[in-house]
C-alpha cells in the first residue's frame, strides 16, 4: 500500500514538474559567465582557479581539494584512512592520529567538510570533517593542507550529524546517527525503547590552536539524528539537528523508521547549555575516546585517551532543547544567510517544511508546546512553520543559499536542483543533475555570506556519464553557473570516493598563507639530523636508529652495516631541503609497509624489521633532481648475535 | 662631498649586488644579494638552493665566511668615508679630486676583484662534477645577462651598489663647486 502511494506521489510530481518546467521560462536575465561554456570553465595553463573545493572522500576517508571553475583535482588530503602514497598512517610521525578507543583504524567513512568561519563567514583557516563509522571529527590545517587533530566521539554509535560549524566557530558538532545502549551494554536489541539513547556533542575548538575538545553532550531520545547546521545572526546560539525514527525501531528501518508523519528537528540553545556547565548542572560520566593531535614542529603525532565527559540532560535543563515537528524524516537542515529560516527536507516528501526562528522563538516564550517527549518540548508545527515550497521536486535532501534570497535544494529521487525563492516560497528554476544528486554546495552557501556564482551537484550514480571504467565507477560531480536566472550546466567531473558534502572558499583567503616549506631550524623532531654531520646509526638492544638525511642526490650515510636479523630498525629520515616542491621519498626492499615522502625541513620515520640476512638497497621514490636515479644506498643484514660492526658512512668507497 | 659619503654609507644597509638565476622549474627565479660585508639569498635556504644546483657542475660551494673581502671591504668604505670627512674640513678643490680619483680606482679594484671571483667560481670546477661539459664555464656576466646552461643569470648592481656610483660624480661636483 505504502509503495503505491509512493509510486502515485511520485508520478504526480513528475507531472507538476512537467508543467512547472514548461512554463514561467520568461526570464531573461543570463549568467555573468556568459555564452560560451567551454571558456567558462577554461583555467589557463599556469592561471590558478578561482575558488578550492573541498569535496568529502565518504567511503575513501579523505579529503579532496579541487579547483573551480576548472575541476581540477589538487590534492587528495588523507584523513581517516591510510595513504601509502604519502605514508600516512603508516609512518611512525602519523600512526597515532588513527588511533582510536579501539585501537588503530586504518579506515573511516569521511561525510561533512566544514570551513571554520569567523563571523559567520569563511576564514581560511580550517577544514573539518566527521568520521560516520567510528565517531570522530578530524581538523585540516589550511597553512598545510594536512590533518592537524583526530577526536573521537565519546557515546555516539555514528558520527552523521557533524562537523558543522558556529558563527565564530567556537563549536562544532556531532550527533549519533544510530542510537545505541547508554551507557553501552549487553542488552536485548529489542529493549531498543528502553535501553538505548541519543547523544549530541559539542565539540569546542581553540580560538588560536584550533585544539578540540568535548565540551559537552546532551543526552537525547534514540533517534536517529542526521544532520545539522548551526544558526546565524539573530539565531547564533542556537543549533539545528534533524532526526528520523522517531518511531524508535531497530529494525527493517527503511519501513519502520518511516511511519510517522512528522519527525524532529532538535533546537538546541547551546548559550543556555554554557550556563548550565557554568552552574554545574552537568554528570561527570566516565567515557573512553582518543584525542590525536599532530605537532608542525616536531613532525609528530600523539594520541592521549580521554576518561571523562560532561553531559547534561534536558530533563535538568529546561529551556536547552526544543523539538521543532517536520514532517517526513528530514535530511539536511539548513539556515538561510539571515538566520530567520530553517529549512528541512523531508526527503520522504515532495515539500519542503522552513521553520521560522522568530516564530519558534515566540512559540517558546508561549510555551505552545503539543506534548513533551523526555523532558523536551514539542512546539507545535503551525506555530512554528514558516512556509513550505510546494510541489518542488521528489526527495529534498539539502539546501543551500546564494546570497542573493534565492535557495537552492537537491531532490534525490527526481534527479535535479531546484531553486526557490526565500520568502515567498515559490520556485523559479529547476535543472536536471546526473545522476539522483545527495548534497549540493555553493561557495559558502551555508555561511552568512555565500558566493552565489556556482554551484556543485555532488551525485551518487554515474553510470553513462564517462568512460566506462568496469563495474565500479567514480561518483560524479557537476558544476552549474548560477550567477543569473537560469542555472547553467558546464562541467562534470569525476570525484575520489564518494562525495558527500563539499565546501568551497574564495582562493585568495587560503593561497597566501599556504606554506611552501617546513623550517629546518624550526624542526624538533626528537630524532632529527639537521646536518649532515648529525647523522649517525645508534644501537639501543634489538633496536637500531639511523639518523638519515637526505638532500639532491643522496643519502647520509648510504652504506649501512651491522644490522642484523630480529632488529627493529627505525629509519628517521630529515630532508635537509630548504627549496619549494622538492620533496624526497625513500623505500628499502622488504620493508613491510609504505615508502616515505618527506616534505623538505621534515622528518619521517619507517619501522623496517629485517627478515633474512643479505645485502638490501633503498632508494628516493620522488624523482627529485637529474641525479634521482643515483640516490640509493645499501644496508647489510647479518644474521642474530654476528660481529660485524655497526658502521655507517657516504662516498667511502 | 656629504652626499658622497651618505651614499657611501647605504653599503650598510643595503645590499650592492643582486645575481639572479631564472630556470623553468625557476620561474620566479632565485636571488642572491651581495653586502660590502655578507652575501643574503632572497629567501631563507637560497644560498643552500644555489650551492645544490652548482655542485651538480662541480662549482665550489658559495660559503660567505670565507670570502676575504667581506672582511675587508667594509674598512676600505669606513676609511674612504672618513677621509671624505677630512676633505670636507679641508675644502679644497684638490683634496676633492684627489678623494674621487681615489674612489674610483678603489671601484675598479673591487670590480676586478668581483670579476676574479666569478671567473675562479665559473671555472675552478671540481674534476668529480656528475656533469661535466666540454668547454662549458659558469662565470655569471660581471653585468648583465647570460645563458650558463639551462639558467639564464642577471646579474646587475643593487641598491646601495647604484649610490655608490653616484658618489663619484658627487665627489666630483665638490671639486668643481670649490674650484669656482
Amino acid at each position: 500500500m505504502r509503495n503505491l502511494r509512493l509510486l502515485q506521489q511520485l508520478l504526480l510530481t513528475l507531472m507538476v514538474i512537467g508543467v512547472t518546467t514548461s512554463c514561467g521560462n520568461s526570464s531573461k536575465k543570463t549568467g555573468a559567465i556568459g555564452g560560451d561554456v567551454a571558456s567558462s570553465v577554461y583555467v589557463a595553463p599556469g592561471e590558478h582557479d578561482e575558488f578550492y573545493a573541498f569535496i568529502s572522500g565518504g567511503f575513501s576517508g579523505q579529503l579532496s581539494v579541487y579547483g573551480l571553475p576548472s575541476g581540477r583535482l589538487l590534492k587528495v588530503i588523507p584523513v581517516f584512512s591510510q595513504d601509502a602514497e604519502k605514508a600516512y598512517g603508516y609512518n611512525e610521525e602519523t600512526k597515532p592520529l588513527l588511533e582510536t578507543s579501539y585501537g588503530f583504524i586504518p579506515w573511516d567513512d569521511a561525510h561533512h567538510p566544514e570551513l571554520s568561519q569567523t563571523d559567520g563567514e569563511t576564514d581560511g583557516k580550517y577544514v573539518f570533517i566527521n568520521g560516520n563509522n567510528t565517531p570522530r571529527i578530524a581538523r585540516i590545517d589550511l597553512s598545510t593542507f594536512e590533518t592537524a587533530e583526530i577526536i573521537e566521539i565519546p557515546n555516539s554509535g555514528g558520527n552523521h550529524s557533524s562537523p558543522f560549524t558556529t558563527e565564530n566557530t567556537e563549536y562544532v558538532v556531532a550527533g549519533t546517527r544510530f542510537s545505541v545502549p547508554y551507557p553501552q551494554a549487553d542488552v536485548a536489541i529489542n529493549s531498543y525503547k528502553e535501553k538505548f539513547k541519543g547523544m549530541l556533542t559539542f565539540i569546542s575548538v581553540d580560538k588560536e590552536t584550533g585544539d578540540m575538545d568535548i565540551a559537552f553532550q546532551i543526552l537525547m531520545p534514540a533517534f536517529d539524528y542526521d544532520l545539522a547546521h548551526s544558526g546565524k545572526g539573530n539565531s547564533h546560539g542556537w543549533t539545528f539537528f534533524t532526526s528520523y525514527n522517531s518511531e524508535e525501531s531497530s529494525s527493517l528501518m527503511e519501513v519502520n523508521a518511516s511511519k510517522n508523519d512528522k519527525d524532529f528537528i532538535a533546537a538546541i540553545n547551546w548559550k543556555k547549555a554554557e550556563e548550565y556547565i557554568k552552574s554545574g548542572k552537568f554528570k561527570e560520566l566516565p567515557a573512553n575516546y582518543a584525542d590525536n593531535s599532530y605537532d608542525e614542529h616536531t613532525h609528530t603525532a600523539t594520541s592521549k585517551m580521554v576518561k571523562k565527559v560532561r553531559v547534561l540532560t534536558p530533563e535538568d535543563c529546561p529551556g536547552l532543547v526544543y523539538f521543532l515537528p517536520t514532517p517526513k524524516s528530514p535530511h539536511g537542515v539548513d539556515v538561510d544567510p539571515t538566520g530567520e529560516y530553517i529549512v528541512g527536507n523531508g526527503k520522504l516528501s515532495a515539500n519542503l517544511t522552513v521553520h521560522s526562528f522568530s516564530k519558534m522563538k515566540k512559540a517558546i516564550e508561549n510555551e505552545s508546546f503539543e506534548t513533551t517527549i523526555d523532558g523536551i518540548p514539542v512546539l507545535k508545527f503551525e506555530e512554528v512553520v514558516a512556509g513550505s515550497v510546494k510541489d518542488a521536486g521528489l526527495g529534498p535532501l539539502h539546501t543551500e543559499f546564494d546570497g542573493e534570497g534565492n535557495a537552492y535544494t537537491s531532490f534525490f529521487i527526481s534527479s535535479e536542483v531546484v531553486k526557490w525563492k526565500v520568502g515567498t516560497w515559490e520556485v523559479l528554476d529547476r535543472s536536471p543533475t546526473y545522476y539522483s544528486v545527495g548534497h549540493i554546495m555553493i561557495p559558502g552557501g551555508d555561511s552568512k555570506k555565500p558566493e552565489g556564482k556556482y554551484l556543485v551537484a555532488l551525485n551518487k550514480i554515474t553510470k553513462d556519464r564517462y568512460l566506462p571504467t568496469g563495474p565500479e565507477m567514480n561518483h560524479s560531480a557537476q558544476l552549474y553557473d548560477i550567477s543569473g536566472d537560469k542555472m547553467k550546466l558546464l562541467l562534470d567531473f569525476p570525484t575520489i570516493g564518494e562525495p558527500h558534502y563539499a565546501q568551497a572558499i574564495s582562493a585568495d583567503r587560503v593561497k597566501s598563507k599556504s606554506k611552501r616549506i617546513y623550517k629546518l631550524e624550526e624542526n624538533k623532531h626528537p630524532y632529527a639530523a639537521k646536518t649532515e654531520k648529525e647523522t649517525k646509526v645508534v644501537r639501543e638492544g634489538n633496536t637500531v636508529h639511523v639518523y638519515m638525511t637526505t638532500i639532491r642526490s643522496h643519502f647520509a650515510p648510504d652504506n649501512i652495516e651491522g644490522v642484523q636479523v630480529g632488529d627493529k630498525v627505525y629509519i628517521h629520515i630529515t630532508n635537509l631541503e630548504q627549496d619549494w616542491d622538492v620533496p624526497h621519498g625513500v623505500a628499502v626492499q622488504g620493508a613491510r609497509m609504505s615508502e616515505l615522502l618527506i616534505m623538505p625541513g621534515q622528518t619521517e620515520t619507517m619501522l623496517w624489521e629485517p627478515q633474512s640476512v643479505g645485502v638490501f638497497p633503498f632508494y628516493c621514490t620522488d624523482f627529485c633532481s637529474a641525479l634521482h636515479q643515483e640516490m640509493q644506498g645499501y644496508i647489510r643484514v647479518s644474521p642474530k648475535g654476528s660481529s660485524v660492526p655497526l658502521k655507517w658512512g657516504l662516498g667511502e668507497n | 662631498m656629504g652626499l658622497s659619503i651618505l651614499c657611501l654609507l647605504t653599503l650598510f644597509v643595503f645590499p650592492m649586488w643582486k645575481i639572479t638565476l631564472v630556470a623553468p622549474q625557476y620561474p620566479e627565479g632565485i636571488s642572491m644579494n651581495i653586502w660590502i660585508n655578507k652575501m643574503t639569498g632572497e629567501e631563507l635556504g637560497t644560498l643552500q638552493n644555489i650551492n645544490i644546483l652548482n655542485h651538480y657542475v662541480g662549482m665550489k660551494y658559495i660559503e660567505p665566511d670565507a670570502i676575504p673581502e667581506l672582511v675587508y671591504f667594509p674598512y676600505v668604505i669606513m676609511t674612504m668615508c672618513f677621509l671624505g670627512l677630512g676633505a670636507i674640513a679641508w675644502d679644497k678643490p684638490e683634496v676633492y679630486l684627489i678623494w674621487t680619483i681615489l674612489f674610483v680606482i678603489l671601484s675598479c679594484l673591487g670590480l676586478y676583484d668581483f670579476y676574479l671571483w666569478e671567473y675562479d667560481y665559473g671555472h675552478n670546477l671540481s674534476e668529480t662534477a656528475p656533469i661535466k661539459i666540454d668547454g662549458q664555464s659558469y662565470q655569471p656576466p660581471l653585468i648583465g645577462e647570460k645563458y650558463l646552461l639551462n639558467f639564464l643569470a642577471k646579474s646587475y648592481p643593487d641598491v646601495s651598489g647604484i649610490f655608490a656610483m653616484m658618489a663619484i660624480p658627487l665627489s666630483f661636483f665638490a671639486f668643481k663647486k670649490a674650484k669656482k
